[in-house]
C-alpha cells in the first residue's frame, strides 16, 4: 500500500508527487494520456506560449523592424517548422517531467483510474491499495451546444494548437484568456480573426481597464471585436462554417474558415468514481473539498481545476499555477504541516501582447465592497524603457486603502508584464502599502520602474515621470 | 508611519506585565530612548524606553497587559512641536479589509512566519516583529531554525482520517485542554532544540556521600552562625564541578559551527524549581567563590524564585548548569542540556545502599550523578573522568582544599 496515489498528472498531480516524497512518502502517479504534464505542458500554457512567442517574432519582423532600421526582404513563414518547434519545446518539457518523477522515487502509471473505494483504485485491470488518494485530473474545454466541436471546422484550444495549415479566416467564441491568447497568434500569421464575445468586455473577470486596453491592442492587429453578442448556433460545409448570432437584438451572421469554441473549462471528473463512493458533485460539476482539500471521505484528497470550495474562500480561476499550489499546501497538511494559501494573492495572466497581469482585487470589487481606495496609474508610454523597446503601449495600475495605503491589487498591462506581476504578488503578500512599493529602489531603465511610479502615484499622487 | 511602542519579552516566564506608570503623558515630545514607563512583571519591574524620537501617543494607560501588545505608539519627529500645533490624529484603522501593518498589534507575518506560527500555536500578538514596521519575518518565530516541521520524517506523520467510533457511555471521562503557558512553550521549544541540535548522551557514576556527610554535620552550626547561612551539598558540588571543569575545559566550552568557545570561569547555573515552572538562575564566578558566598547566592535566588523576583538577568549565560533531582526523591535521571551549554549534572537522592569497601560489604549513603554531555564537542573519556574527577572531590573534600 502506498502513501499516497494521485490521479492525473498535470501541474497539480506532478507537484503533488514530488513535494509528498520529499516529504517521505511512498508515492504512485496515475496519468491518463502518453505523457506526463497534463493539459498545461501538452495542450495549453506551454505550447501555446512556444505559438504565442513564434507569431511574436514573425509580427515584430514583418509590422516593427522598419522603425528600427530593419528591412527584411522575402520574409515568410514555415508554418510545418512553427508547429514542430512547438512540439520539440512540448517534448522536452514533458520528458523532463519523467526526470524528475525518476529523480524522487515516484512510481508512474499510465492508465485511466477508477477510484473503487476509499483506498482502492483501479487502474485498467489493476486495483493498486492507497493510504490516501488525490484527484488532479483537471478540467477540459466546455463545448457550446449550439456550436458542437467537430474537430476540423469547430476546434477546441487543443486542436486550435494544432492546425495543419494557417487558416485564411477564424471565428474565436469567447474573449477570455484563450480566446484572446489564440486570436493573437493566428492574427499575426496573417488570419483574419474576429472574436464574438457574450460579455461586454474582453478579459471580462479582470479590472475593465485593462480589456479595454488589450482591445484597442488587438484591434491594432486587426482583430474584429464584437462583444455583447450571442451565438445563436452554426452551420458548417466542407470548407467553412457560419455562425449566427444577436447582437443588439439584431441577427448577424460571422462566416470564417475555422471556429474556435473558448468559452471556458468543466471540470474533468469521467470514469472517476467518485459519485458511486458517495462523494457528490457540485452543480457545475466539480468535487467540493474541505481548506485541507478534503473530499467528503477522509482518504480521498483534491486539488486544482476539479474542485470547489466557495464556503471556505476557494477561487475557481482554473490556473496551472494555483493547482501546483494547492498541490503543496495539500501534502504539506496530509504530513501535518499547515501552510495557507491566499486566494487573493493568486496572479493572473495573459500573454498576449501586451501582456496583461494582475493581482489582488480590481476596481469593480473594491466598489462593490465599499472599500474606499486610490488609485495610482503609470503608463509605458512615459517609461525611457519602453520608449527604447518602442514597446510603449500599456500602463500600471495600483490601488490602495485610501485611509491605510495597504495595496488591494495590481493591474498591469505592457511589455513583460506577466513576469512583473511577481513583484506585485511578493508585496502584496507581506501586505505592503504603496509607499513601501514606491520606496524600493528599481533598476533604470527597465519596465519595473513603471511599478515604482504606479505606486508613487497611488500613495500621494507624486510620480516622477509623469 | 509611526513606530509602536510594544511590550518586549522580559524573560523565559514572563507573559504578562502591569502597568506601574507612565513617566511621559500622551502628547508629549519624547527624544530617543527617553524611559516611557515602569512595567511590573512577576519577575521584575523594567522601564521601556522611546524607540523613536517624537509625539507620544499613549493607547493604554494602565491595567494588565501582555506580551507582544501594542500600548502606544510615536509620531516620529525630530523636534519638539511648537504647542500649538494641532495634533494630527491618524485615522483610526477600522476596516476590516486592511488594517495598516504599523498598528497591528505583533505585526503581520510574512509567508513563511505565519505557517510557523500556525504549526507552533503561537499567536501572532505574542511575536515581536523586527520586520520593517514590525513585520514577523520568519527567525522572529520562537526557533524558527532550529525545528524544521516534519521536514525530514521518512514516514508521512500523520495517519489518514479514520472514522471513530462515538464513545460509549463511560462515566466521567472529562478531558480538559489548557492554553499553554508562555513559560512551558518556551521551556518546550528549548528542550526540542536541545535535544534536536545536539548528539546528547549520559554517563552515570555514583558518589559515597558519607565524608561530606560528616564535615557536614560537624560544622554546620559553625557555619550557620558565621556566614547567616546553611551549608548545604550544592556547595560541595559547585566547587567540586569547578574544580573538574577547570581540568576538563570542553565541558564548559560551547560548540557553534566554526569554533569551540571556551570559558575560563564557570558560570554555573542551578535549576530551581518554582511555582509557575523550572528556572535556571546563575552563580556567576563559582570558582572563586568560596563554601558561604555560594550557599549565599542559591539561597538567595531560591527565596526570589519562589517570590517572583527573578530578572532575566539572573537566568541569562550560564556555561554549565546543575541540576538536583534528589530533592524530589529521583534516583537516577538523564537531564536535558540546557543550550547553548554542552553539558549538564544531574545529582540525585542520597540512598543507604550496601557497598563494598575494602573488601567488606558495608551501608553506605550513595547518590547516582549522571552527566549529559553533547557528545559533538565533547568524548566519552573526558565526560567519564569529569564524573570520577567529582566523585573523588566529594568522597574526600580536602582534596577541594588542597586543589589535589
Amino acid at each position: 500500500m502506498v502513501d499516497l496515489l494521485i490521479i492525473g498528472a498535470g501541474p497539480g498531480g506532478y507537484v503533488a508527487a514530488i513535494r509528498a516524497a520529499q516529504l517521505g512518502m511512498t508515492v504512485t502517479l496515475v496519468e491518463k494520456r502518453k505523457t506526463l504534464g497534463g493539459t498545461c505542458l501538452n495542450v495549453g500554457c506551454i505550447p501555446s506560449k512556444a505559438l504565442l512567442d513564434s507569431s511574436e517574432h514573425y509580427h515584430q519582423a514583418a509590422s516593427k523592424f522598419s522603425v528600427h532600421g530593419i528591412s527584411v526582404k522575402e520574409l515568410g513563414i514555415d508554418f510545418k517548422q512553427m508547429m514542430a518547434r512547438k512540439q520539440d519545446v512540448v517534448n522536452s518539457t514533458v520528458s523532463g517531467i519523467d526526470y524528475l518523477m525518476n529523480k524522487h522515487g515516484i512510481t508512474v502509471m499510465h492508465g485511466s483510474a477508477t477510484i473503487v473505494g476509499p483506498n482502492q483504485v483501479c487502474v485498467d485491470t489493476q486495483t493498486l491499495e492507497a493510504k490516501r488518494i488525490l484527484i488532479a485530473t483537471g478540467s477540459e474545454p466546455t463545448p457550446l451546444p449550439s456550436v458542437p466541436f467537430d474537430g476540423k471546422r469547430i476546434l477546441s484550444s487543443t486542436e486550435a494548437l494544432s492546425l495543419p495549415k494557417i487558416p485564411k479566416t477564424m471565428i474565436v467564441i469567447g474573449g477570455g484568456v484563450i480566446g484572446v491568447e489564440l486570436a493573437s497568434v493566428y492574427a499575426r500569421l496573417g488570419t483574419e480573426v474576429t472574436i464574438v464575445e457574450y460579455a461586454s468586455g474582453l478579459i471580462s473577470a479582470m479590472d475593465v481597464d485593462l480589456g479595454r486596453a488589450l482591445q484597442k491592442s488587438l484591434k491594432k492587429l486587426g482583430i474584429q471585436i464584437h462583444t455583447r453578442t450571442e451565438v445563436t448556433g452554426c452551420s458548417v460545409t466542407k470548407t467553412n462554417a457560419t455562425l449566427t448570432a444577436k447582437k443588439n437584438n439584431a441577427d448577424v451572421d460571422f462566416k470564417a474558415e475555422v471556429v474556435l469554441v473558448a468559452v471556458g473549462r468543466r471540470a474533468y471528473t469521467e470514469s472517476l468514481g467518485v459519485s458511486e463512493l458517495g462523494i457528490a458533485l457540485d452543480a457545475r460539476g466539480r468535487i467540493p473539498v474541505t481548506a485541507a482539500y478534503q473530499t467528503t471521505v477522509p482518504s480521498i484528497y483534491a486539488i486544482g481545476d476539479v474542485i470547489s470550495g466557495e464556503p471556505w474562500g476557494h477561487k475557481a480561476y482554473m490556473l496551472a499555477h494555483q493547482a501546483s499550489e494547492e498541490a503543496v499546501i495539500c501534502v504539506e497538511m496530509m504530513a501535518g504541516q499547515q501552510p495557507h494559501l491566499d486566494y487573493n494573492c493568486i496572479p493572473g495572466v495573459v500573454y498576449t501582447w501586451p501582456e496583461v497581469a494582475a493581482v489582488g482585487k480590481t476596481e469593480a470589487e473594491l466598489t462593490a465592497a465599499n472599500v474606499p481606495y486610490r488609485s495610482g496609474k503609470f503608463p509605458f508610454k512615459a517609461s525611457g524603457r519602453a520608449r527604447a523597446a518602442e514597446e510603449s503601449d500599456g500602463f500600471i495600475k495600483v490601488l490602495s486603502h485610501a485611509e491605510t495605503d495597504e495595496v488591494l491589487g495590481i493591474h498591469m498591462i505592457g511589455p513583460r508584464v506577466a513576469d512583473l506581476i511577481h513583484s506585485a504578488v511578493t508585496a502584496m503578500e507581506y501586505r505592503a502599502s504603496a509607499e513601501d512599493i514606491a520606496r524600493l529602489c528599481a533598476p533604470h531603465p527597465t519596465f519595473s520602474e513603471a511599478l515604482k511610479e504606479a505606486s508613487l502615484d497611488a500613495t500621494e499622487h507624486r510620480p516622477i515621470h509623469i | 508611519m509611526t513606530v509602536d511602542i510594544v511590550v518586549p519579552a522580559a524573560g523565559e516566564s514572563v507573559t504578562e506585565a502591569d502597568i506601574a506608570s507612565w513617566y511621559k503623558a500622551d502628547g508629549d515630545y519624547v527624544a530617543l530612548d527617553d524611559a516611557l514607563l515602569e512595567l511590573e512583571t512577576d519577575k521584575a519591574s523594567m522601564d521601556i524606553n522611546a524607540p523613536a524620537a517624537g509625539i507620544l501617543r499613549v493607547t493604554i494607560e494602565d491595567g494588565t497587559v501582555s506580551v507582544g501588545d501594542v500600548i502606544g505608539h510615536i509620531e516620529p519627529s525630530d523636534q519638539a512641536p511648537v504647542p500649538a500645533q494641532q495634533a494630527a490624529e491618524p485615522p483610526p484603522a477600522e476596516s476590516p479589509t486592511a488594517t495598516p501593518s504599523a498598528t497591528q498589534p505583533g505585526g503581520h507575518p510574512s509567508p513563511a512566519a505565519a505557517k510557523l506560527l500556525r504549526e507552533r500555536a503561537i499567536d501572532a500578538n505574542a511575536v515581536t516583529g523586527t520586520g520593517r514596521n514590525g513585520r514577523i519575518i520568519k527567525s522572529d518565530v520562537p526557533s524558527a531554525a532550529s525545528v524544521p516541521v516534519a521536514e525530514s520524517t521518512t514516514e508521512a506523520p500523520t495517519e489518514a482520517p479514520v472514522e471513530q467510533p462515538a464513545p460509549r457511555n463511560a462515566g466521567e471521562r472529562v478531558v480538559r485542554r489548557e492554553r499553554l503557558s508562555r513559560l512551558r512553550k518556551t521551556i518546550a521549544t528549548r528542550l526540542i532544540d536541545a535535544q534536536q541540535s545536539a548528539a546528547l548522551l549520559t554517563t552515570f557514576n555514583e558518589v559515597d556521600m558519607v565524608a561530606v556527610m560528616a564535615l557536614r554535620s560537624e560544622y554546620k552550626d559553625a557555619f550557620k552562625e558565621k556566614y547567616d547561612v546553611g551549608l548545604g551539598f550544592m556547595s560541595f558540588f559547585t566547587k567540586a564541578v569547578c574544580d573538574a571543569l577547570q581540568q576538563f575545559p570542553l565541558i564548559n566550552a560551547q560548540f557553534e559551527p566554526d569554533a569551540i568557545v571556551y570559558h575560563d570561569y564557570c558560570d554555573i547555573g542551578i535549576a530551581v524549581s518554582t511555582p509557575k515552572g523550572l528556572v535556571v538562575p546563575v552563580v556567576r564566578n563559582a570558582q572563586a567563590l568560596s563554601f558561604n558566598e555560594i550557599e549565599s547566592a542559591i539561597l538567595g535566588y531560591a527565596k526570589r524564585g519562589r517570590d517572583g523576583k527573578l530578572t532575566p538577568d539572573d537566568m541569562a549565560g550560564g556555561t554549565f548548569t546543575i541540576t538536583n533531582g534528589g530533592v524530589f526523591g529521583s534516583l537516577v535521571s538523564t537531564p536535558i542540556v540546557n543550550r547553548p551549554q554542552s553539558a549538564i549534572l544531574g545529582m540525585h537522592n542520597i540512598v543507604k545502599r550496601p557497598v563494598v569497601v575494602d573488601d567488606e560489604i558495608v551501608i553506605r549513603p550513595m547518590m547516582y550523578i549522571a552527566l549529559t554531555y553533547d557528545h559533538r564537542l565533547i568524548d566519552g573519556k573526558d565526560a567519564v573522568q569529569f564524573l570520577v574527577r567529582i566523585k573523588a572531590l566529594i568522597e574526600s573534600p580536602t582534596r577541594l582544599l588542597l586543589g589535589v
